[in-house]
């Protein structure tokens, strides 16, 4: 007879597990998770930090390097939580293994945090590493370590339930890539990575404040360097609200099983 | 022996493993389930039989969870799977038609995280005892995409019963899988069962069917047309069929026996009579012994499950045993 402890349910163990395989899936395929993005940001630091970063001045007081890594950390950050969540669902949807995930105890809940605490610590690390290398290209000023360590959190809990939501409503893979390409890219390079937002004329100057993802970069980078083109308290109200509504939208959509039961 | 009783746990409410009540689904108007009702008792082998498009898959995807129920209740154990699903999921193991992997694991890290996904902690001994049951053995460090068709069934089955199932449920689980494997999955399931896990399967192959199940469901058009024990069922609805062999060959027909379709073979030597369902044999011998034929020997057979298959629902066989 089998002891009774074998039979025992451990409520908190379906999430744990989907979160250990969440983490185990893009470790397993770290080249194209991880390493691709840190070398794509290590380019682009040593295009702006070493090379052209010394003949352009944006903002007074600080070099061109100090001003573009702030960015270039949340860029990876915001890249590396949506592509996770987005890539890892989608797959399962199309490929039919989301069945696997649907016949057992797992709630929408733990379903939901898994992913999303997966997605966020891809996203971390990549914005670690990028941080850790821009250490050869500039020496950043910290005035905020612990609200720079919020905003790199918001951003990639906002981006983690975008690619939920986006790998829900996706069709295909075309689908998919028209998020990454025809919104993210765009919206991130408008949105004052590599430029203050400030220094455009208007009416593109004004346009920019509709960008929701300046929010997030703006406010990342007044938390370092110490200055930006907003308030701070705006830049987090408008990001923790952005990440509130679209958290609250995922969750509708699994915790219905929208597309993902028929 | 490792493969003991599968293990009654505490939630347990009733003896019914399964009891599906005026179940509904339609997908874009089309009806696919229409209210469906029956009961599957703890312990049983039972049979859902039906041609493609029956509904089967989909009462079973609602049984699972992964198709929403349109109307209708289903419990298993006594729990409810709207309401309660985190406890009759616990309670289910599914092997789905479609081959489902992840192609990132190997056998046992996907083993492992099954049961972590049921709220159970790895077990070793179980899961290394699936995994030779099941032959999985030489394949352990292989990633899935690796493994041959045949082996991904076989995983599916460990897969489903990684956490201790008290129902396990086999979507066609023999579908494009050779006869070793078949004859080697009953025998898995059969044993399975002896030790008290409930089993709910389709299949198309009949005989396997009629060999495995107590009970048959066949599903219709969305409707469950017959539902009885397995033998009863051939019984009733098949024709049975008496073929003598006579001293003296007959010339004609003999008078009497009109309603017994009767035909004549070999040159008259043979006299074939057949016996409807739920007629009675005996009536039919006090026939024979008063027209005093000859008989020299005698055979008897009946049709199986197919031809009542074909009965019920109007479809043609293929391939000799399978729909």
């Amino acid at each position: 007879m089998v002891p009774q402890s074998e039979n025992h349910f451990y409520s908190w163990l379906p999430f744990v597990t989907l979160l250990r395989k969440e983490i185990l899936r893009f470790r397993r395929v770290s080249t194209q998770t991880l390493l691709a993005p840190i070398v794509t940001a290590s380019l682009y630091l040593f295009v702006f930090g070493a090379t052209l970063g010394n003949r352009i001045s944006v903002l007074e007081g600080f070099s061109y390097a100090q001003f573009v890594i702030p960015g270039l950390i949340i860029m990876g950050v915001i890249n590396n939580s949506f592509a996770n969540t987005s890539s890892s669902l989608f797959m399962s949807r199309y490929l039919g293994g989301i069945v696997d995930l649907l016949v057992t105890p797992v709630t929408p809940s733990q379903f939901i945090m898994a992913y999303t605490l997966a997605a966020m610590l891809r996203g971390l690390l990549v914005g670690s590493v990028v941080l850790v290398i821009s250490f050869l290209f500039a020496t950043l000023p910290w005035e905020y370590p612990l609200l720079a360590a919020l905003m790199a959190m918001i951003a990639s809990f906002l981006f983690a339930q975008f690619g939920l939501i986006a790998a829900i409503y996706a069709h295909n893979f075309d689908t998919l890539s028209v998020y990454t390409n025809f919104m993210i890219l765009p919206l991130i390079y408008l949105g004052g990575v590599f430029y203050p937002i400030s220094i455009l004329p208007d009416p593109w100057s004004s346009l920019s404040y509709l960008n929701p993802l300046f929010y997030l970069i703006d406010g990342f980078r007044h938390a370092i360097i110490g200055v930006g083109d907003t308030s701070f308290a705006i830049a987090f109200g408008v990001s923790a609200t952005i990440a509130a509504t679209l958290f609250v939208w995922a969750a509708w959509l699994i915790g219905k099983g929208y597309r993902l039961r028929s | 022996m490792l493969l003991h009783k599968t293990p009654s746990i505490a939630i347990v409410r009733t003896m019914n493993a399964l009891e599906i009540t005026n179940l509904y689904k339609e997908f874009a108007g089309v009806p696919a389930v229409k209210d469906l009702s029956f009961a599957i008792p703890e312990g049983e082998i039972f049979g859902l039989l039906g041609p493609n498009g029956a509904g089967k898959s989909t009462t079973i995807n609602m049984v699972a969870g992964v198709v929403r129920i349109g109307q209708g209740q289903v419990q298993a154990f006594g729990y409810d799977n709207q309401k309660e699903y985190r406890h009759t999921r616990r309670l289910l193991g599914v092997v789905h038609q479609e081959i489902v992997i992840d192609n990132f694991f190997t056998i046992e890290q996907a083993l492992e995280i099954h049961s972590g996904y049921y709220g159970v902690k790895d077990d070793p001994a179980w899961r290394n005892l699936l995994i030779d049951r099941l032959g999985l053995r030489p394949h352990l460090g292989k990633v899935m995409i690796k493994l041959s068709g045949g082996m991904k069934r076989r995983f599916m089955i460990a897969k489903a019963l990684i956490h201790r199932p008290r129902l396990l449920i086999l979507d066609e689980p023999t579908a494009g899988v050779d006869v070793e494997l078949r004859h080697g999955l009953w025998d898995f399931v059969r044993e399975i069962n002896k030790k008290g896990t409930t089993i709910l399967l389709t299949t198309h192959y009949l005989e396997e069917a009629e060999q495995m199940c107590d009970r048959i469901g066949i599903m219709h058009h969305g409707e469950m047309i017959a539902l009885e024990p397995t033998h009863d069922l051939v019984r009733k609805l098949s024709n049975r069929r008496l073929k003598l062999w006579l001293e003296e060959p007959l010339s004609s027909l003999p008078a009497g026996l009109d309603e017994y379709a009767p035909t004549i073979e070999n040159g008259g030597s043979v006299l074939v009579l057949n016996l409807p369902a739920g007629a009675n044999a005996g009536v039919m011998l006090k026939e024979l012994c008063r027209i005093s034929l000859n008989i020299r020997d005698f055979e008897t057979d009946q049709s199986g499950l197919e031809e009542v298959f074909i009965q019920l629902t109007g479809m043609g066989g293929n391939n000799g045993s399978a729909i």
